[in-house]
């Protein structure tokens, strides 16, 4: 498939190649090389479950009950704990998408030797990503599983809770990876840490959006984490609605947005 | 070796901005040569080979490869060629066969291509005892045998080896070199870049020469070397400042005279002949060697400046 003229000369000059399946080598590649490297799927599942049970059960015993958004009274453990995986799949794929995809872009360079073969810029754009939702999947089952385990998951919608975090994992390991195509240095991503702190707390993961003043309440709308807590929140305690496809439909946006502008940028750092 | 056509440039250009890294080359390279780019750092030699290889597009001028156009079908032209970079680029993260089965996959091969090819490439690489070893460890040469073979996975028409032996000891070449022989002699067209002069005679049906973006000579080597040089090569060396005052008299005996800083090069039918006259004349070099003319030669004719620096 060649694309339309329109989208200027470097897409005439170099097509993507035909069809979207050679993302998969990419994702097999990933597979291989991840073999020898397992263990570091433990601290990515580590991490949320010490949250859990710090924050959620410790922290929970003092605070007694929470009123959600959606209006329901629950344990402050029931609370936090879709916020948790909301973030843990945030975090998984931006470390991903951000340290590994740097590290192979300019310092390993193996999309150069990708780029040599049929493989193409949007290849490795959806290979890449689709990883990280991989892995981002083993997490949040894996976290899923301890918080039912804890009796935290109060709604046969939990099963939904998984692709919930695998969408959350796609627009931002996406747009992550968009970001990574612009760095420099590693300094650079100190800016990536300074955008996602404040995310991580404030999202309405910790407390309700109510407990936010009016104004505070538009920015906290507007944070894609906060989409993402929403809906894990509502699927987990059960308080599904129309209404939730709104979140869908900012995190899907997202993703494509990120997926499309990485397959430019590697395209254009990487076919001069 | 057939007729039909390959590689077919005209008029070729890249720029970068405003820079020209390649100046209108035209170039025809036909079904089962062994065709070489000489030519000095920066004389557009890479540029040129990543247009080929369907990585960079093409800024002006005129490429087909296989008969298509790189800016319509990339991929297809892809899928058929072998590319062998200027740099390594293995994959680290993986072992030695795994380098060869991820990238047999990206060419869409079956599991099962990918297996059967695995083993004779690695024989073809002598790397069959270290295929479960990690990439990184390997020397230079054998890291070089392993991208050869990786590029060799998919079967390709054509095989493009940007600088295939630089940094590798004169053994680990001559290695090299006979895997290429072989491969030349199954029908594989091969593309080379080098900087050496003995590898483009050694290994080269015809080439030509780059510099600054554009072509100076074409033909095969021993043509090159009747056309810009001659027969022999007296390499004279003298003690410090003797050198500039015996160049008058060594130029009037020669066809041509090449100084170079530490020594000079006296172009001639017969070397031996030369240095009895130089004797003759009281010219007493500390040192001097009779060669036969080489490609070097005629990069130095040609431009004024030795290949390697
Ligand atoms: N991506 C790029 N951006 C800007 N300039 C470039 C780029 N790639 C190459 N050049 C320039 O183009 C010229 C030709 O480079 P090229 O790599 O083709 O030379 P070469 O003949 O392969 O040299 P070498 O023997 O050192 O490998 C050089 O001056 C180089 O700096
Ligand atoms: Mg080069």
């Amino acid at each position: 498939m060649t694309a339309p003229a329109s989208h200027g000369t470097r897409w005439r000059a170099v097509p993507f190649p035909p069809g979207l399946g050679m993302a998969r080598f990419v994702l097999a590649r990933n597979a291989a090389a991840f073999r020898r490297s397992w263990v570091l799927l433990l601290s990515g599942f580590v991490e949320p479950v010490f949250y859990l049970f710090s924050l959620g059960v410790g922290l929970g015993a003092l605070i007694g009950g929470v009123r959600t958004d959606g209006g329901a009274l629950v344990s402050y453990a029931a609370f936090v704990a879709p916020a948790l995986l909301a973030a843990s799949a945030m975090n998984g794929a931006i470390f991903d998408a951000t340290f590994n995809v740097f590290f192979k872009l300019k310092y390993q360079r193996l999309y150069d030797a990708m780029l040599a073969t049929p493989v193409g810029p949007r290849d490795i754009a959806v290979g890449e990503i689709a990883w990280s939702l991989v892995r981002g999947g083993l997490y949040s089952a894996m976290f899923l599983l301890v918080a039912l385990v804890a009796g935290l998951v109060r709604s046969w919608w939990a099963l939904l809770a998984v692709p919930a975090a695998l969408l959350v994992g796609l627009a931002f390991g996406a747009v992550a990876m968009f970001t990574t195509t612009f760095m420099r240095s590693w300094q650079d991503f100190d800016y990536v840490t300074l955008a996602i702190q404040p995310m991580f707390l404030f999202s309405a993961t910790f407390f309700p959006l109510s407990t936010y003043p009016e104004a505070l309440q538009w920015v906290v709308r507007a944070t894609p984490l906060y989409h993402g807590v929403v809906l894990e929140r509502a699927l987990l305690l059960g308080e599904v609605g129309w209404g939730l496809l709104w979140h869908v439909g900012y995190l899907l946006v997202l993703g494509v947005v990120g997926v499309v502008g990485t397959s430019r940028r590697i395209a254009t750092l990487l076919l001069t | 070796m057939t007729d039909e056509v390959l590689l077919e440039a005209r008029g070729l250009t890249k720029s970068f901005g405003e820079f020209v890294a390649v100046d209108g080359i035209d170039v025809l390279v036909r079904r089962g040569e062994a065709f070489g780019f000489l030519g000095p750092n920066g004389a557009g030699k890479s540029s040129t080979m990543r247009m080929v290889g369907c990585v960079s597009p093409v800024t002006g001028g005129r490429l087909r490869i296989l008969g298509l156009d790189p800016a319509v079908d990339g991929a297809a032209i892809r899928a058929r060629l072998g590319v062998c970079p200027q740099q390594d680029m293995l994959d680290e993260d993986l072992s030695v066969e795994e380098n060869l089965w991820v990238y047999g996959r990206f060419f869409g091969l079956s599991r099962r291509e990918v297996r059967a090819r695995t083993d004779e490439l690695l024989e073809f690489a002598q790397l069959t005892d270290r295929r479960h070893d990690r990439v990184e460890p390997l020397s230079g040469g054998m890291k070089r045998r392993l991208t050869i073979a990786r590029a060799l996975v998919n079967n390709p028409e054509v095989l493009l080896l940007d600088e295939p032996t630089t940094g590798l000891d004169p053994q680990a070449r001559h290695v090299l070199w006979d895997r290429l022989y072989r491969l030349k002699r199954e029908g594989v067209t091969l593309i080379i870049t080098t900087h050496y002069m003995d590898e483009a005679e050694q290994l080269c049906d015809r080439l030509v020469v780059m510099d600054h973006g554009r072509i100076v000579a074409e033909g095969s080597p021993r043509e090159l070397i009747e056309a810009y040089s001659t027969r022999e090569v007296v390499e004279l060396r003298f003690e410090d400042e003797q050198q500039e005052r015996h160049l008058g008299s060594v130029e009037a005996l020669a066809e041509r005279v090449e100084a170079l800083p530490d020594r000079l090069l006296v172009y001639t039918a017969d070397g031996d002949d030369t240095l009895a006259a130089l004797h003759g004349r009281g010219v007493r070099p500390l040192s001097a060697l009779v060669r036969r003319s080489t490609l070097e030669d005629v990069f130095l004719h040609l431009t004024g400046r030795s290949l390697v620096d």
